[in-house]
């Protein structure tokens, strides 16, 4: 029973990564990966402004789109 | 030995897909399942894939694998990040898959199902993923860089001026276009605008739980709303059915087309995390899941293919769209076959993601030849439905009148036989009150998928719901489109404008916003407008200006395709690139000389501006305008479209000359002069 709970979790962990990629949100995990190696300086965003930023970047200028 | 075992396993594919076409092609008289059109696809695209795609990529291209990309360069962890070939896919999909695809063959299906599915066919392997792919190969090597950029680079700048005004105008030209579909699909009909409607408050509550609920968990809001959107669609029925309230939702075309100028205003003044967002997310997954869903409605009701293969309106004569076969079936089929707009997208994000080179085949040839078949299944809803229901919804008031019988008469007499009741049951059966003059495309594929969907999960009063689900389905990312385009046309209108007065160039002022945001909507407005008031259903007249516009702008990514080939020194396989865009050039300056200058004022826009002028000048009133003011606009209209049509033209030509002129410069150089950036090995630059 727990083991199937976990694989649903896990499932469902997966599509949430995958979904919010194909819509344009990059990966937030990816993300504070890349800052701690390469800006350690820097706070970490928390997932709620690091989301919001991407937000209002991704429709900013072009929007990549087709009819 | 697997490689022997491959050859034959190739070669039966190959034998398959010869058979289904020619299954396809020489079947006549009795009508023929819609699996042999699905087949034949499959095969067509895989072979294309496996050994055309495959071709491109090892020797025009010459992707390396070694490469490191844009993604792996500049890996930022925001615009650039090496991402999985599988999340880039249905990430770049997502972004070319739209309303064009569905509703291009639509309207070619009055043409018969054989010659729209050979031009898809066709035309996606040797044009339109030949475009996608190449676009987004050269993109990689520069950076991620603009389709304008690198036009600029290549060139000139005069050629990137070029494909500014093009997108602008093809952007101004689509807008008008899909929301005229909208507002087709909506017209008198209390249902589906209730439906669409309620899709507002719905994308507020979402972008409300997004921003300060539980901030940023898209995929669990997407449920939320997808659960919201369906018991609106069964709202959307009680309200049609209730005297009382559907007064409130039923508008004119006219009515509508003000309603949609309006919002698309307010929509894209709004901050995008309370509107814009939460639909697109919702539209994304929606359309996904949608199209999967259409694929499975096919495979399990298999239906049979209702319209003949060619009709008798090859010769031009057709109530749904004029002129001939050639040129103008290839500019109405434009999405699914080729698409100038996949060469913004090939350069925009997808570039900035791809970990390797060579998973730029399947993403950018793959993506298009999916998109393909996204058209083929359009085409395949569209003619499974009977040809009489499919000629009532399509063909404007001026050619079958305004009630069943004259309809049933008219489309009768063309050699398809449909009664006024059968006209009224179809109604009936989705819960609309008409189905005539429904031109644009998506009321005649919600139609199709419904009795599609109906098939496999039939249930009284199930057929309507599936009906204002597609159109709710394609009302969604359309509006998404509106005022996204809305924004993207603002900014470019604020970039032009702000040359000359710089205050306007502040994206961030409110004045400057708003002034740039009115002038935009009322450009496409105007169209919209124009398209709703035609007496002609105005699809006839806006649909192939997209069509011609959109053409334009592949061939001039294509033509910077060539271009490029040059560059390299790889004249040898120049030709995969110019054949798509040398045919692209013919069908756009025919189909553009034939809106100039054909006398019948079915075809070319002076001859209709003519025919009005002169009838004003007797101080007679032409059917169907009702006042000599009336008259006066169609006059103008009409001289407006011609000037656009010569503009496209003009911009087509000059692509040309700028391409030409390059590639003979580039030729008698002795040594490579594209403008790629450095190669750099993949893990050299961590």
């Amino acid at each position: 029973m727990t083991v199937a709970v976990r694989d649903l979790r896990s499932f469902w962990q997966r599509a949430v990564r995958i979904g919010r990629q194909i819509i344009g949100v990059p990966d937030y995990e990816n993300y504070l990966a890349h800052l701690r190696r390469h800006h350690p300086e820097r706070a970490l965003p928390s997932y709620a402004e690091f989301f919001n930023e991407r937000q209002e970047a991704r429709y900013k200028g072009g929007g990549g789109r087709c009819c | 030995m697997d490689s022997v075992a491959a050859k034959i396993g190739w070669l039966a594919l190959a034998a398959i897909g010869a058979i289904c076409l020619g299954v396809i092609a020489l079947h006549r008289g009795e009508s023929i399942n819609a699996i042999w059109l699905v087949a034949a696809a499959l095969s067509v695209f895989t072979i294309g894939y496996r050994f055309y795609g495959r071709m491109i990529a090892t020797h025009v291209l010459k992707l390396d694998p070694t490469r490191a990309t844009p993604a792996q360069l500049r890996n930022d962890g925001l615009d650039y990040v090496p991402t999985d070939k599988w999340i880039v896919f249905g990430h770049h999909f997502a972004a070319i898959a739209g309303a064009g695809p569905l509703v291009g063959p639509v309207l070619a299906a009055q043409m018969g199902y054989l010659p729209g599915t050979l031009w898809i066919l066709f035309g996606v392997v040797f044009a339109g993923a030949v475009q996608d792919f190449m676009i987004l190969g050269l993109s990689l090597r520069r950076d991620g860089r603009s389709l304008g950029h690198m036009l600029r680079a290549e060139l000139g700048n005069v050629a990137g001026v070029i494909c500014m005004i093009g997108v602008l105008v093809l952007m101004m030209i689509v807008l008008a276009v899909l929301a005229l579909v909208v507002v087709k699909a909506l017209a008198i009909s209390p249902w589906g605008t209730f439906t669409v409607a309620c899709t507002i408050p719905i994308a507020i509550l979402m972008g409300v739980y997004l921003r300060y609920l539980r901030p940023g968990r898209v995929l669990e809001v997407s449920i939320i709303g997808l659960v919201l959107l369906l018991l609106s669609i069964w709202g959307g029925g009680v309200v049609a059915a209730d005297p009382a309230w559907a007064p409130y939702f039923t508008f004119s075309a006219s009515q509508l087309a003000w309603l949609v100028i309006g919002y698309g205003f307010f929509a894209s003044v709004l901050p995008v995390w309370l509107l814009l967002a939460p639909r697109d997310y919702l539209s994304t997954f929606l359309k996904i899941g949608t199209i999967a869903l259409l694929a499975i409605a096919i495979l399990f009701s298999a239906p049979y293919l209702q319209m003949p293969a060619v009709t008798k309106f090859v010769d031009g004569s057709g109530p749904v769209f004029a002129g001939n076969l050639f040129p103008f079936l290839f500019i109405t089929i434009a999405c699914g076959a080729v698409s100038g707009w996949h060469s913004i997208i090939a350069s925009g994000t997808t570039p900035k993601l791809l970990a390797n080179e060579r998973e730029a085949l399947m993403v950018g040839y793959g993506g298009m030849l999916v998109e393909a078949f996204v058209a083929i299944m359009a085409l395949i809803a569209a003619t499974a439905l009977h040809p009489g229901i499919y000629f009532a919804m399509n063909s404007p008031a001026a050619a079958i009148g305004v009630d069943v019988q004259s309809a049933a008469a008219a489309i009768s007499q063309w050699g398809f036989v449909v009664t006024p009741q059968d006209l009224l049951d179809t109604a009936k059966n989705i819960g609309e009150t008409t189905i005539l003059s429904r031109a644009g495309g998506a009321p005649t594929l919600a139609v199709g998928m419904a009795q599609l969907l109906h098939n496999i999960m039939p249930g009284e009063g199930m057929m309507a719901f599936w009906y204002h689900y597609a159109i709710l389905f394609e009302a969604l990312f359309i509006l998404t489109t509106v005022d996204a385009g809305t924004r993207v046309g603002r900014f470019m209108i604020q970039e032009l404008v702000g040359l000359a007065v710089p205050a306007l160039q502040k994206t961030e002022s409110w004045t400057g916003n708003l002034i740039a945001t009115a002038f935009c909507v009322a450009i496409w407005g105007y169209f919209l407008y124009q398209g709703a008031v035609d007496p002609l259903g105005g699809i006839n007249t806006l649909w192939p200006l997209f069509g011609i516009a959109n053409q334009m702008l592949a061939a001039i990514a294509l033509i910077l395709s060539c271009v490029v080939v040059v560059k390299l020194k790889r004249e040898r396989y120049l030709w995969v690139p110019a054949l798509p865009a040398c045919w692209l050039v013919i069908c756009t300056l025919t189909a553009g000389w034939q809106k100039l200058f054909d006398p019948s004022p079915k075809l070319g826009f002076p001859a209709a501006a003519k025919k009005f002028a002169d009838a004003i000048a007797e101080n007679k009133i032409t059917a169907p305008a009702k006042s000599i003011a009336e008259m006066q606009r169609i006059v103008f209209n009409n001289y407006l479209d011609a000037a656009l049509t010569a503009l496209f033209m003009l911009l087509v030509v000059a692509a040309v000359v700028f391409g030409v002129r390059t590639m003979l410069a580039a030729r008698r150089l002795s040594r490579p002069s594209a403008n790629e950036e450095p190669y750099v090995a993949i893990g050299a630059s961590a």
